[in-house]
């Protein structure tokens, strides 16, 4: 059981090849602005045709170019919950919620109403979209997806059209409805760190291709690849060498790295996020340098740390994030030493 | 001052209204769905060439078409005994054939316009395509559809060239309020003309007015 994909699609820029499976559990999309997120899941929802592949959902045949299958969106029992939301801005809220429904009218009022009771949109129903906040607007767009019990729910970018201060806030009462769905659920986005709160597992696509698929925390863990190191938020890259089975040259970065593993052979970078680098007292320590500070940026709980090796020759800045408190009170204000534990390498390859 | 031209003028332009309306509809519905950029060009390009045309090259075309000694007019007299030319049939298709375009473009664009995501929403929500344009597309192009619509009847009231090419100026018959705007100047009837010219005026700003304010009334949500 689950969803199978495994499809093919020419695009304007690029062909568009995914692969993957679902196991039950929340499936993240995520890539750069343009790497297909949305058009899979247009294919998934039939709104797109594949050029050639297959879409098999629950055992169920949706898309085989094969045997010439290509069932409508209609068909498919897939409930698509849009960046935008996409209500339709001259009905109310009940007509919104209810207009797919197949039943007596009757029944409809009392599943609309049942709905918008465990929506927390009680007294809302005779209202339009438009006099609702973002918030409201995004459960309604959901409670129209759930009402038809889906076997997949995808979620396209579901929180980039709130305010900052309203997505956490968001984010949980979401997590909270899904709890409720017993379905596979599918969300494209950009955003790592609604990826890794919301899915176990995760597809990482580059320029329309999926390049990984996988557990989360693994692939935040141990990226392997170049593009999944950057999309996964690491903020430090450097091209590098191998010196030994257990020490690399980050040449970026004018530094020998030991490390507590063998170095994997195919590697052609090393990855370092922000927050991994220690500070430390002294060169006295492994894989550690002196750096001069190019810039300082401020942030509410931090700081980003722009720093360069101190020495003749040029080399490329590495960003440091430190909480505040530990860089006000370090004890060598003047000197800059960094370390970089061995077990935060992150071995990559192209 | 004969109230026929008044009477013919109203009928030919609401029997003229209410086909261009559907069929600009249709037509237009058609067009958008169409897949091939191409042939949606050339289709485009036939439906809205009344509009660029002289409404006397329409007459001519019409008369071609419905002409007792053409193929298609022969038919009609011989087989149905229907004879097109000079009858009040002849207003109303000419009416249609020059107000047609107006519709068609209008719907087309006030089509265009609806927000495609929400006819995907629609399809993902199990809607037929049918139930969609009805649900959806119309209630949301309703405004550049009604806008059409006015137009449409406007232009209709008023066609003249085409008109006297098919349909003649044949009084209590096919005698328009512009045909008759026209012969009463010939005849140095002034007055009379100047009459007629107010009824036009009074109709035509009135349906204008009328539609302006249904159209603003049902899109208060939107606001």
């Amino acid at each position: 059981m689950g969803l199978i994909v495994d499809i093919r699609k020419k695009l304007k820029s690029y062909n568009l090849e995914v692969s993957f499976e679902t196991n039950g559990e929340y499936l993240a999309f995520l890539g750069a602005s343009g790497s297909g997120k949305s058009m899979t899941l247009k294919c998934i929802a039939g709104i797109e045709t594949p050029d050639e592949g297959k879409i098999i959902l629950n055992g169920k045949v949706l898309f085989d170019s094969e045997n010439k299958i290509n069932l409508k969106p209609q068909d498919r029992n897939i409930g698509y919950f849009f960046q935008n939301y996409a209500l339709f801005p001259h009905m109310t809220v009940e007509e919104n919620i209810g207009i797919g429904l197949v039943c007596s009218k009757e029944e409809k009022k009392k599943r609309v109403k049942e709905i918008l009771k465990n929506f927390h949109l009680e007294g809302q129903g005779k209202k339009h979209p438009n006099q609702l906040s973002g918030g409201e607007q995004q459960r309604i767009a959901l409670a129209r997806c759930l009402i038809y019990k889906p076997d997949v729910l995808m979620l396209d970018e579901p929180f980039s059209a709130l305010d900052v201060h309203l997505k956490e806030k968001l984010q949980n009462e979401v997590l909270e409805i899904l709890k409720t769905y017993n379905g596979e659920v599918l969300m494209v986005t950009h955003s790592r760190d609604e990826a890794y709160k919301f899915c176990k597992n995760l597809v990482i696509l580059d320029q329309c291709k999926s390049v990984m698929t996988g557990n989360t925390k693994e692939i935040f863990k141990q990226p392997k690849r170049l593009i999944t190191a950057r999309l996964t938020g690491c903020k430090n890259i450097s091209k590098c060498e191998i010196v030994s089975k257990d020490m690399v040259r980050a040449t970026d970065w004018g530094i020998d790295l030991e490390t507590d593993m063998e170095v994997p052979l195919n590697i052609t970078h090393i990855g370092v996020r922000a927050h991994n680098f220690v500070l430390v007292n002294d060169l006295d320590n492994k894989n550690t340098l002196r750096y001069k500070i190019k810039k300082i940026y401020e942030d509410m709980f931090e700081y980003n740390v722009m720093a360069v090796k101190d020495s003749e020759e040029e080399y490329s800045e590495i960003t440091y994030n430190v909480k505040k408190q530990e860089w006000d009170l370090r004890d060598d204000q003047k000197n800059l030493y960094l370390k970089i534990p061995e077990e935060e390498i992150l071995f990559l390859n192209e | 001052m004969e109230l026929s031209p008044i009477i013919i003028s109203l009928k030919t332009a609401a029997a003229a209204i209410i086909l261009t309306f559907m069929l600009g509809l249709f037509v237009a519905r058609f067009v958008v769905n169409m897949k091939s950029e191409k042939a949606k060009m050339v289709v485009d390009g036939i439906m809205t060439l009344p509009l660029v045309l002289p409404p006397t090259v329409m007459g001519f075309l019409l008369l071609i078409v419905f002409g007792v000694n053409k193929p298609f007019g022969r038919f009609l007299l011989e087989v149905l005994g229907v004879r097109i030319v000079f009858s009040w049939t002849a207003t109303v298709i000419a009416a249609v054939a020059i107000s047609f375009p107006l519709m068609y473009r209008s719907a087309r664009g006030a089509f265009e316009q609806v927000d495609k995501n929400l006819l995907m929403a629609g399809r993902t929500l199990g809607m037929s395509e049918g139930r969609i344009f009805w649900r959806i597309t119309m209630p949301l192009a309703l405004p550049g559809v009604v806008a059409g619509g006015v137009l449409s009847f406007a232009r209709g009231l008023g066609e003249f060239g085409a008109t006297a090419m098919v349909a003649g100026n044949i009084a209590n018959k096919t005698r328009t309020l512009p045909l008759a705007i026209y012969s009463e100047v010939a005849a140095g009837n002034m007055d009379i003309a100047f009459y007629y010219v107010l009824v036009i005026l009074v109709i035509s700003f009135l349906v204008v007015v009328l539609m302006n304010y249904f159209s603003q009334k049902e899109r208060k949500y939107l606001r």
